[in-house]
């Protein structure tokens, strides 16, 4: 009755779907546009007109080098923050689960870098590598070793991940503790009165029993890795050195606000794009079995009979 | 004799658990110290003159020297940079509260045609990263002249946290039981009487969810301010520390002043408000 009249909707619903249109939808098709045109300028004006080029800025990213570096940089990152960050989240989580005392403190402990912005990390990290003075040479030093250039070529890479794994690490810890107390206690009990070790309930009842909440933290560190910018720009902007620590995002930048190549930008941005929904749509892929699909569109057909049975009983009902 | 085995066994299985309970206890310990230390240590050199930092890093400053400070607000304008910052990630979390708990309740209370393609396209947007909105927006915002000024900042935004803090309250909205609301009506309420008097009011709990989040992505995002914000002038917080590591990247005790900084300002938020924030940032994660 209270939600017959329908035109209240509109105040509702126009505001924000607005805003998502105009900032969001818009541009979002519109950089799709853009990569396809030689871009002169960022406003159009007489002049400046832009030229439609077809794939020849798709043509120049399979080519470029900065892009292959980059491109491998992001998925050398994805790789990591899966083994590290969700792979040592878990292994706390699961330790944290064994102990009874401190488990807040440990929890409170863990998720505080992810508080703290990726710039200042990146600046303190900073602090750590520096070459004249920094704390590991400092340390280097007190045992009367020779100083290493942490930031350099071979180094570098490894050395921006380092702290972007570290800092996400309680993130994930926070999510897959919150999944292991979901698994209900008699299932453990009945393991190990069937003589069944801690270690053997990690591997056959823990981890089948959080399929679905690995399935979460491995989209979100994986699409997460993709989306790195902040740190990497404070650490190592544009690459340095020589280029070898281009990140998809950090290219992007460099190509669209550091160099004005808005069109090769979109592009990259596209890039982006589709790999982010190749690499959720691999994953989703990866960890689902074809029984349980099978199942989920059962349900999901079920559902959708029943819904439309109480429908046509409501409007009955309404009738009558 | 049998009696005394057993105990024995007993005894045995009790110091092996207790040994494995202990190594817990250090791993886990060891990784909270690894977790807090940098930030210890970058709170510590903050108060040495530069070259002690480079020379003794590990030893208690002696004697302590505001200097790094002094200079971080002389020269580097900290507060200003602090107002822009809660300008900016302030409207950003009242925008998103605003615009994601009346498109939630569109959503959640109404039956229309088109429902559901809203849904969708609402979770579609989530895909989008904000490298593939920006560089359109960024012309928008020329085209407005609206570039260095904090609502440049503000407007994409509210726009990249809406969606998730839209599909954060549809999910709590959804378990509120319609009753009061029709008690209400009876009474002689109407639709914005109902929002505002008694949805919104319920909604608290997933209202602060949504803006931590807003407000901490906000506020700790480089990205978009690094675009929009061009004038020096007017640098956020994040911007400002670019700059401080690009132009005074060897006056190391300012730098860890810098980082003091920003990090004490969140920490003390953050010891407050723990369960909230921890609780905030997780909460579309652990639904899905």
């Amino acid at each position: 009755m209270l939600y017959k009249k329908k035109w209240p909707l509109l105040i509702f619903l126009v505001p924000g779907l607005l805003f998502m249109l105009v900032f969001l939808y818009i541009p979002f098709l519109e950089n799709i546009k853009n990569s396809f045109y030689d871009m002169a300028a960022i406003v159009k004006m007489p002049g400046t007109d832009w030229e439609f080029i077809g794939l020849d800025n798709y043509k120049r990213m399979f080519t470029d080098p900065d892009v292959r570096t980059a491109l491998i940089n992001s998925v050398k990152m994805m790789v990591l923050t899966v083994i590290f960050e969700v792979g040592i989240a878990f292994v706390l989580a699961v330790m944290v689960t064994q102990v009874k005392r401190l488990q807040q403190f440990f929890r409170t402990v863990y998720f505080f870098p992810v508080v703290i912005s990726a710039t200042a990390i990146g600046l303190l990290f900073k602090l750590f590598y520096n070459y004249n003075g920094g704390m590991l040479n400092q340390i280097l030093e007190f045992f009367g070793k020779e100083p290493v250039n942490w930031l350099s070529p071979e180094l570098a890479f490894i050395m921006v991940c380092i702290p972007t794994l570290w800092s996400y690490i309680g993130f994930y810890f926070v999510i897959l503790l919150t999944g292991l107390s979901d698994i209900p206690d008699d299932v453990y009990e009945a393991a190990s009165i069937d003589g069944c070790n801690r270690f053997k309930q990690v591997f056959y009842i823990t981890l089948p029993m959080m399929k679905p909440v690995f399935f979460t933290s491995v989209t979100l560190a994986v699409t997460g890795a993709l989306k790195v910018f902040d740190l990497p720009w404070i650490m190592v902007p544009n690459g340095a050195p020589q280029g070898v620590t281009h990140f998809l995002g950090t290219y992007m930048y460099q190509q669209a606000f550091g160099l004005n190549n808005y069109d090769y930008g979109s592009t990259l941005a596209v890039l982006i794009v589709l790999l982010g929904i190749a690499v959720s749509r691999g994953i989703g892929f990866l960890t689902d079995d074809p029984e349980e699909r099978r199942n989920r569109k059962e349900t999901r057909r079920r559902e959708r009979a029943m819904k439309k049975a109480a429908q046509l009983a409501e409007k009955k009902g309404g009738a009558a | 004799m049998d009696g005394a085995v057993i105990q024995t066994a007993v005894r045995k299985k009790k110091s092996k658990v207790k040994i494995s309970t202990v190594v817990i206890y250090v791993i886990l310990i060891f990784w909270a110290v690894l977790t807090i230390s940098p930030f210890v240590w970058v709170v510590l050199n903050s108060f040495k003159p530069s070259a002690d930092v480079l020379r003794s890093s590990f030893t208690l400053p002696n004697p302590a020297t505001m200097m790094n400070y002094e200079n971080a607000f002389g020269k580097l304008n900290v507060l200003k940079a602090y107002g822009y910052s809660f300008t900016i990630s302030g409207s950003v979390t009242v925008g998103v509260m605003i615009l994601a708990s009346l498109m939630s309740f569109g959503l959640t209370r109404y039956q229309f045609r088109g429902k559901q393609f809203v849904r969708s396209l609402i979770v579609a947007s989530l895909m989008f990263p904000v490298f593939a909105t920006i560089i359109p927006v960024y012309k928008m915002m020329v085209e407005w002249n609206l570039l260095s000024k904090n609502i440049a900042v503000i407007l994409p935004q509210i726009a990249g946290n809406l969606s998730f803090a839209t599909i954060v309250m549809t999910g709590f909205m959804q378990s509120i039981p319609l009753e009061m609301e029709e008690a209400a009506y009876m009474e002689g309420a109407n639709v914005f009487q109902v929002f505002l008097k008694i949805v919104v009011p319920l909604c608290r709990p997933s209202l602060a969810t949504v803006a931590i989040f807003s407000f901490l992505w906000s506020y700790n995002d480089l990205f978009v301010q690094k675009i929009m914000i061009r004038d020096p002038m007017k640098y956020p917080i994040s911007n400002l520390l670019e700059e401080i590591s690009s132009q005074y990247g060897t006056d190391f005790g300012l730098m860890a002043a810098s980082v003091t900084i920003i990090v004490i300002p969140v920490m003390i938020v953050y010891i407050l408000l723990q369960k909230n924030i921890i609780k905030g940032l997780t909460a579309g994660a652990v639904k899905g």
